[in-house]
């Protein structure tokens, strides 16, 4: 963890935006800068802690890889799950174009 | 009207159903009915499924006739709306969900309606179960029924509130940070938060993997007892369900506490907790030392304190990767004025997720990006694991642990909403339950100027016999769940 809360730019914060594809007006991304910062800063106890040696927990339970036998069965059918699409062509999802 | 058909527990309305003195249908209308009455001040539920109720009902009465019927069969529930019901909309109460309705049931709706229950209506929440008062719901505010002027807490305040306001006879809510417990706390209901793994989540919309949990939100012990027996076990679509050999839990149920350890953890009593919060929860504690049981009180977990900053980087963590499948393209809202594909992506999710979701999915995508990894993700997990080993550590030497729920009672609707550490601060009690994975339950144990207090007893690693014995022995010497909110 850094020494000191980073003071996050606006920079920072439209970079961010963009990463995870959230769109953002200049106010919007001035106020989550504000309290961003401030959570970020919350999480500087965390700097006190010596964690030397400890292993990092991803999941309470120590499951393993869990297999199962590969056996093919009914798919929902086609026409159901395109019914929540915004848009669909056929028996597709209908995107925009990827390249300009 | 404390002797009404909607306030029974489900253990009376089972009794009374299978001895033909009342029907599913007539329980149903009188559910429904109470709905109508209350649901405007309240706002608990997202929808209510008027017409499949009467039918599952129509039909649980039928298995009552040929005998065909269990402990569930007949009675009347809400469920969160993140948990996939077929053909029934499932919206997150989020702009991006408000359309979508599911092709499958989660397989807790799935084993809840196997077993009789009747369908009426999906609950609200905060937009994505982040939130700690269900003012972030995108669809509607939902009141306190205790005091309409205060939030039920959150994430799963629709459930709460529906369950204290005799709107369904239980619910099913969702806990990745103590949103069972909490609003159960607020609002004067048992809440349980069972272990991580113990409840499939195939079909709940995923909030932070590691964290979430499914568990019952009722208005006794022993009903929480009869809807665990009914959504616990092993699920081949969830890998990470616990293959357990589930037992009855009803079976555990004793109304002595004698032969059981209580800690007290110091660390949540004091600095942060509202002193007659803790003062109610010290009085229920001396309540079990008179059923039996042994209190320990130099218990200590020295880290909690750090749990919250644990939780505000993985939870948003996990959140931002999860949430990376709302692109506007298979389901849910879709912005239709963009030209590109990334426009497309980026209005999408500008105009369909509210501010709480937006802060954590940014805050999320910032501690896992590049140069931050190893500060605050990885050291996140590493702080993790010491306070999962304080827990294993307090668990040689008690039982149980018994905590305050909230360190409040309910606040007021707009209170907490322009500062977003303060709400976060309202989970610091159950908080540190999900980081272990451990079970927690959340007990009414008295009230202040008229709100509910709920204590919060948390059991070890797949301990819920436990856990719910000494909750239900506890509630057997109080009248504090019999008592119902001054609605019209």
């Amino acid at each position: 963890m850094p020494d000191r809360t980073p003071q996050l730019t606006i920079e920072e914060v439209r970079h961010i935006a963009i990463l995870c594809r959230v769109g953002a007006t200049d106010e919007e991304l001035e106020r989550l800068r504000e309290q961003l910062t401030h959570i970020l800063e919350q999480f500087q106890v965390l700097q006190e802690i010596d964690t030397e040696g400890v292993p990092p927990t991803g999941h309470s339970v120590a499951l393993h890889s869990v297999m199962r036998d590969d056996e093919p069965g009914p798919s929902y059918p086609a026409e159901e799950v395109l019914a929540n699409a915004p848009r669909q062509e056929d028996d597709y999802f209908r995107v925009r174009a990827v390249l300009e | 009207m404390d002797n009404a058909l909607y306030y029974l527990s489900i253990r009376e309305a089972s009794q009374l159903l299978r001895r033909r003195e009342i029907s599913s249908v007539e329980l149903t209308r009188a559910v429904l009915e109470r709905v109508r009455q209350v649901e405007p001040a309240i706002q608990a539920y997202n929808a209510v499924t008027e017409e499949v109720a009467l039918e599952q009902a129509r039909r649980a009465d039928q298995r009552l006739a040929s005998e065909d019927a269990g402990p569930l069969t007949g009675i009347p529930m809400q469920i969160k709306d993140n948990m996939c019901t077929k053909g029934i909309a499932t919206t997150c109460s989020s702009r991006m969900l408000e359309s979508f309705v599911p092709v499958y049931d989660a397989t807790v709706t799935r084993r809840l309606s196997d077993a009789g229950a009747v369908l009426v209506g999906k609950g609200n929440m905060d937009e994505f179960a982040m939130g700690s008062s269900t003012e972030n719901s995108a669809l509607r505010k939902t009141h306190n029924p205790w005091d309409t002027t205060r939030v039920p807490g959150g994430s799963s305040g629709g459930p709460a509130a529906a369950v204290a306001a005799g709107e369904c006879l239980f619910a099913l809510g969702s806990d990745t940070g103590g949103s069972i417990r909490q609003p159960a706390a607020l609002c004067g209901i048992v809440g349980l938060k069972p272990t991580y793994g113990l409840v499939s989540r195939f079909g709940l919309v995923a909030f932070a993997s590691s964290l979430d949990q499914i568990g019952p939100m009722t208005r006794t012990v022993e009903d929480c007892a009869l809807v665990l027996n009914a959504i616990a076990g092993h699920d081949p679509l969830d890998s990470t369900s616990i293959p357990h050999q589930v037992p009855d839990y009803t079976s555990a149920l004793r109304a002595d506490l004698r032969g059981v350890r209580l800690g007290v953890p110091r660390e949540y009593f004091g600095e942060g907790i509202d002193p007659q919060v803790e003062a109610t929860i010290q009085q229920a504690i001396a309540r079990m030392e008179e059923l039996g049981a042994t209190i320990v009180r130099d218990v200590s977990l020295p880290h909690t304190r750090h749990a919250l900053a644990v939780y505000y980087i993985i939870a948003p963590s996990e959140c931002s990767a999860n949430l990376a499948r709302y692109d506007g393209v298979k389901y849910g809202y879709s912005h239709a004025e963009a030209g590109s594909m990334w426009e497309a992506m980026e209005k999408t999710r500008q105009h369909g997720f509210g501010p709480e979701v937006k802060r954590r999915i940014m805050l999320g995508t910032y501690a896992l990006s590049a140069g931050y990894y190893d500060a605050y993700y990885l050291k996140a997990q590493k702080v993790r694991t010491i306070i999962t080993r304080e827990f294993q550590d307090a668990f040689q030497r008690v039982d149980t642990l018994v905590t305050p729920t909230s360190p409040t009672v309910a606040f007021r609707l707009g209170e907490k909403t322009e500062d977003p550490v303060q709400m976060y601060m309202s989970d610091i009690c159950t908080i540190p339950v999900n980081i272990a994975g451990l079970p927690g339950i959340a007990v009414p144990c008295g009230f202040l100027d008229g709100l509910p207090v709920g204590m919060q007893i948390i059991g070890k690693h797949l301990g819920e016999e436990t856990l719910l014995r000494v909750a239900y022995a506890y509630q057997q010497s109080t009248d504090w769940h019999q008592q119902h909110p001054p609605l019209v």
